[in-house]
């Protein structure tokens, strides 16, 4: 059994206790690390030095704060003062030194946790598959032909294959709760607003947001208690109060209202994802909760709206890579705009490229009506498709995704069929919600399975104690992959 | 509403300030066409009498004094770029 199978609340126990340091976690983390990340490829930077460092000086204090210790990983397109932060671009190969820390490193820092290294990801977040990472292809720790999922497939990857503790990824469409799903772990998406997003490299600021991936849903609750809360840095950041989100664990479900979307059981979910999330619905009739279908009727236009809001916003946020401040200059350029669009050329992936055209057409004079603000609208139909339900029901319930993780290499030809397969995470998204995903079965192939919970605004609470209602009652959670032995 | 032509593809390619090849013009040409194809979708709803979402949230605009405040100094400021030279970004020069 490794360090990383323990719950958090165990190992703040063992510092305690002294029956291990945290020098024995670091270590351990870069073990396992060494062991498995050569067919993983979850991390793309590796903070060794210093973070063995900061282990040995805690290692001769009391464990107080609420991290304390603790060995995690950070996806990589979030800013870490002084350690290279790539977004995983080769705009970026060289932004080895960025001057501060995201507000959420900070406060991880504060609460004593370790930054292990920089996670794998899709180019600037751009992927359902982590296919479009500049450097390497992150695998999915369960089989490695299998995708870890996009865009936080590191962040998922490294907690399921055990090398860090916990991590921190982002979410616009899905890419926190979809490889989540894929890996077999928690991941969740919090209220658009609920965490600070400053030092976040943006791609589509109004749906970005940041939140974490963990073992289990306590771990999830602990974590998020430290990343949530106002921040005057993100002129978009919530200013509400914090509610304590371990202290709702434990409620139960009896008297629970589970709104079922028709839309998230219908045609294109694999039958075995929809058999699992059937069964996991019996599990919560048998915890005393009860269940209806109900319609979210835009969910079909989602996937529409998203690609164009995300793109636009997209084109105008990496507006900033100019080659000039930061980033990659091409050699070739003889004058101003030569080098922009040169620079531009030969730093951004296929992808990116992709979508940045695409924001950019859909703002260009002319159609910025017809596209742009036409799937504004959308946003709001979908916006109010949630909150008619949540006038009735306290969550709701369906696949993360319509299928567990595809092969690599299966889909990355074809943008259209990719984009799909976010279609049950992306309405979360477009109505601000929170969402989580976390494991409720294996396909026949051993692969994962995700169930998706959606709350009301800033009711993570609800989705944290029905969460953790079906953890306990079920096994799920603590199957883990075969890695770096058997085959 | 409109078929993406090649003529466009690069006229955006311009104003996205990125270099395309020929052949990238071809396959971004049926890339776009498709994913704005498929976007038409959204004209099966009525949304005339629909308000437009930006933000999710009942934002309000965020003030503060207008007052200097220590943020990076120009040494810092300058570390991580491709070329600078006397405190100054270096750039391709812009005049004749």
């Amino acid at each position: 059994m490794s360090l990383f199978d323990y719950k958090l609340s165990e190992l703040q126990d063992k510092l305690h206790n002294k029956e291990i340091t945290v020098s024995d976690l670091v270590n351990e983390s870069y073990t396992r690390i060494n062991e498995v990340d050569g067919d993983v490829k979850a991390f793309l930077t590796l903070n060794e030095e210093a973070a063995k460092a900061k282990a040995k000086e805690l290692d001769g204090q009391a464990p107080s704060q609420s991290l304390f210790g603790l060995p995690i990983g950070v996806k990589d397109n979030i800013v870490t003062k002084g350690l290279r932060t790539t977004c995983a671009s080769q705009f970026l190969s060289n932004f080895n030194d960025p001057l501060y820390d995201a507000t959420v490193v900070q406060k991880l820092t504060e609460a004593n946790a370790i930054n292990i290294g920089k996670l794998n990801m899709d180019e600037f977040a751009m992927g359902s598959s982590n296919e479009n990472s500049s450097y390497f292809a992150t695998r999915n720790p369960w089989n490695t032909d299998y995708v870890p999922g996009g865009s936080s497939g590191g962040s998922a990857a490294a907690v399921a294959a055990g090398e860090v503790f916990f991590s921190i990824g982002s979410d616009t469409g899905g890419s926190i709760r979809q490889p989540a799903a894929f890996c077999g772990v928690v991941g969740l998406k919090p209220t658009y607003g609920l965490v600070s997003r400053f030092g976040l490299v943006a791609f589509a600021s109004s749906l970005d947001q940041i939140g974490p991936v963990t073992r289990t849903v306590e771990d999830n609750a602990h974590l998020l208690q430290v990343l949530a809360g106002h921040d005057k840095m993100d002129a978009t950041s919530a200013n509400v109060d914090v509610p304590n989100y371990k202290g709702a664990l434990n409620q139960g479900v009896n008297g629970l209202r589970i709104a079922v979307p028709s839309e998230y059981l219908g045609e294109g979910v694999n039958p075995e994802v929809k058999e699992a999330v059937l069964q996991a619905l019996k599990v919560y009739e048998d915890l005393g909760a009860t269940w209806e279908e109900v319609s979210l009727p835009h969910s079909r236009y989602a996937v529409a709206a998203y690609y164009l809001l995300s793109s636009s916003e997209a084109s105008a946020n990496l507006a900033r890579f100019d080659g000039v401040r930061y980033g990659v200059r091409s050699e070739k350029a003889e004058n101003m705009i030569d080098m922009f669009k040169l620079s531009r050329s030969e730093g951004f992936g296929e992808e990116v490229k992709r979508r940045i055209m695409l924001g950019t057409f859909a703002l260009s004079s002319g159609y910025y009506d017809a596209y742009y603000k036409k799937a504004q609208k959308v946003r709001t139909l979908i916006k109010n498709d949630f909150e008619k339900v949540f006038e009735n029901y306290d969550i709701v319930i369906g696949p993360t995704t319509p299928t567990p993780a595809f092969k690599v290499g299966e889909k990355i030809d074809d943008p259209l069929t990719m984009y799909a397969n976010d279609i049950l995470t992306i309405p979360v998204n477009l109505a601000g919600v929170p969402g989580m995903s976390i494991p409720c079965g294996f396909s026949s192939e051993g692969l994962p399975i995700g169930l998706q919970l959606i709350g009301k605004h800033f009711d993570e609470s609800t989705i944290f104690r029905v969460a953790n209602a079906f953890e306990q009652a079920t096994e799920f959670h603590k199957k883990k992959p075969v890695l770096g032995g058997v085959k | 509403m409109a078929e993406i032509s090649k003529d466009q593809v690069k006229h955006v390619a311009h104003l996205a300030r990125l270099a395309i090849s020929d052949e990238e013009v071809e396959k971004m040409t049926n890339q776009l066409g498709a994913i704005i194809k498929y976007a038409e979708l959204l004209n099966e709803l009525d949304t005339d009498q629909v308000e437009p979402t930006t933000h999710v949230l009942d934002l309000k605009n965020v003030m503060r004094k207008d007052e200097p405040r220590k943020w990076i100094n120009k040494e810092d400021a300058l570390k991580n770029a491709p070329d600078h030279k006397g405190g100054q970004f270096r750039v391709p020069s812009i005049l004749e």
